[in-house]
């Protein structure tokens, strides 16, 4: 391998959307060899196949361990494998492991060249988590938005209120319980159900 | 004040006495507020002890030897101050093994020896035909099961690394792989080699213990600088998980041990198929064939809490045995250190005694293991000792 060709990295991960993001962020930092394995069935024989230069995987994905065989000396494995990490570097583990990503660095391939690969792996990851926790308040948010949508009519029709007092109502209430107004509505809908 | 802290473990049948430990709240009563942590690999488990992540962890136990002298990872000193159990694996076949191994024995099919011989002629006829070799699939390179697959197949003659294939398989996906015709047979912990029974896809072939009667198979790890550091909590959780494995001997708590463990957060899978691990009440066939092994698993019978240096010198001979490692008389030293019969003592107030003499391994096959011969030990070994 000549040392400025770019080397072949495997994405080893379930997540199609979290491996299209980690793709699209090695690519823009020059690293052109990329592929994505999501079927985890024969994973050996693929990675095999592919002979890839670094294997990326999430560490949620059970197949993590499978990658262990490839330390082994065996005549089943081509190249030997190794971790990312030299003895010193227990931050980059700390780091990787907190991402939720691991890498490792298949025989021929400095080490120096691995590890701003795996810094890119993390902060992508990283990335990915932030999206995945908005993405989940978002949600809430919106699954909040129809609770209370739903609290107001039933106080409208109960109480006789408009939509502006049956919103007041809600609102004074969650301030005054020290209750998300979500909560109240939830509540609502709830005792409404119980006294059908 | 209670200490917190987070274990790791993998959702197994093994990790029962630590589970139960934090269900029935003897950890609580330890002062320890433990958060069990459901991983998915072994490798999972390992890194996060390791760094730091988990204060303790259910890992197999070659682990933390294979941790402490740096093999196929970073060196990490881990010890091992409590057995979660002895025992608890299977070897499981697919039905076409099954009956091209029962068509050739000749003597006893739960005579492993016996087994061992016959797969050796399935594996030769198979080559001279020109079929595909054999594969097998197991947990972890650092794990018993490889080690038992090993044990078993090279006393009849065959040579793991050369007549047939052994691959690593996370165990949920054991069972779908010999469905599936990827592999013919694997060594795997319960509940996995039942479900494959049930889902018609399997037969168990031998019990672990039919190969060896008394094997490590998981332990409570923690690192050693933790293990200095942390005298008190450890000793409680050391307690806590005794006080759990002594529970699970009990017949009559064993129904509800199945329902904690059969939780979804826990290992999510059939009560009653639990249930029938925890006797030792195993379907082997899909016919429903039952066969019954007193010594299926062991949690604290025949002091199986107690960590002995035996187990780890062993499970140390494996690794040179099967080249992961080169013999080294120091690395057998630091292999026995890791298994710390002085932590479990302490723990219940017995402090500066000798340890307990070791209880034999019992394999089925080879000498008699001792530490102190393994030159002799080895040399009795046929395969497996060419050198590479």
């Amino acid at each position: 391998m000549a040392a400025e060709s770019s080397p072949k990295i495997a994405i080893v991960d379930e997540s199609p959307i979290r491996a299209a993001i980690l793709e699209e962020g090695l690519r823009d930092a020059g690293f052109t060899d990329v592929v994505r394995i999501d079927e985890m069935q024969s994973l050996l024989s693929r990675i095999y196949a592919l002979d890839p230069d670094v294997i990326v995987i999430d560490l949620e994905n059970p197949s993590r361990d499978i990658l262990e065989q490839m330390f082994q000396v065996s005549r089943a494995v081509r190249r030997p494998v190794a971790m990312f990490v030299d003895q010193s570097d227990a931050a980059s583990i700390q780091a990787s492991v907190d991402a939720g990503v691991s890498a490792y660095i298949v025989d021929g391939l400095k080490k120096e060249r691995l590890k701003p690969i795996l810094d890119l792996c993390i902060s992508r990851f990283n990335a990915f988590a932030k999206l995945q926790d908005e993405l989940d308040r978002t949600k809430s948010a919106l699954e909040d938005r129809k609770v209370i949508e739903r609290a107001k009519g039933i106080l409208m029709k109960l109480k006789g209120l408009s939509e502006d007092e049956a919103y007041v109502l809600l609102r004074s209430t969650a301030m005054r319980e020290k209750k998300k107004i979500g909560e109240i509505a939830q509540s609502i809908l709830t005792a409404s159900e119980l006294l059908k | 004040m209670t200490t917190p802290l987070q274990i790791g473990f993998i959702p197994l049948i093994d990790a029962a006495a630590l589970i139960v430990a934090v269900e029935k709240g003897f950890t609580h009563t330890e002062g320890l507020d433990v958060q069990l942590v459901r991983e998915v690999s072994w490798s999972n488990v390992r890194d996060k002890l390791n760094i730091g992540l988990f204060d303790a962890a259910h890992i197999l136990a070659p682990v933390p030897i294979a941790s402490s002298l740096g093999l196929g990872h970073i060196k990490v000193p881990i010890v091992v101050p409590l057995m979660l159990n002895l025992n608890g694996n299977a070897i499981t076949v697919s039905a076409a093994l099954h009956a091209a191994i029962m068509a050739e024995i000749d003597g006893d099919p739960l005579d492993p020896m016996a087994t061992a011989r016959t797969l050796s002629r399935v594996v030769a006829t198979r080559r001279r035909s020109g079929g595909e070799p054999l594969t097998f699939g197991m947990t972890f390179p650092f794990s018993t099961h490889n080690y038992q697959l090993r044990f078993w197949m090279a006393a009849g003659g065959v040579d793991p690394d050369e007549d047939v294939r052994l691959v690593v398989l996370p165990p949920p996906f054991m069972v779908d792989s010999i469905a599936g015709g990827q592999i013919d047979g694997f060594c795997v912990g319960a509940p996995w080699n039942s479900i494959a029974v049930d889902r018609g896809v399997g037969r168990i072939l031998h019990f672990g213990s039919d190969i060896m009667q008394r094997a490590a198979e998981k332990v409570l790890a923690v690192r050693q600088p933790w293990a200095d550091k942390n005298p008190q909590p450890l000793a409680g959780l050391v307690r806590a998980v005794f006080q759990a494995a002594e529970f699970a001997e009990v017949p009559d708590n064993r129904n509800e041990i199945a329902r904690i463990l059969a939780k979804p957060e826990y290992i999510g899978v059939d009560a009653g198929v639990i249930l029938r691990t925890l006797e030792g009440r195993l379907k082997i066939a899909p016919d429903g064939t039952i066969r019954e092994g007193s010594r299926y698993m062991l949690f604290a019978r025949e002091d199986a809490s107690a960590p002995d240096s035996l187990q780890a010198a062993w499970l140390y001979a494996q690794m040179v045995r099967w080249r992961q490692t080169a013999m080294s008389v120091e690395a057998l030293k630091a292999a026995q250190e890791v298994f710390r019969p002085d932590l479990y003592e302490a723990a219940f107030g017995r402090t500066g005694q000798p340890q307990a003499a070791s209880r034999p391994i019992g394999a089925f096959a080879g000498p008699a293991f001792e530490p102190e011969k393994l030159d002799a030990y080895f040399a009795a070994i046929q395969v497996g000792q060419k050198k590479p």
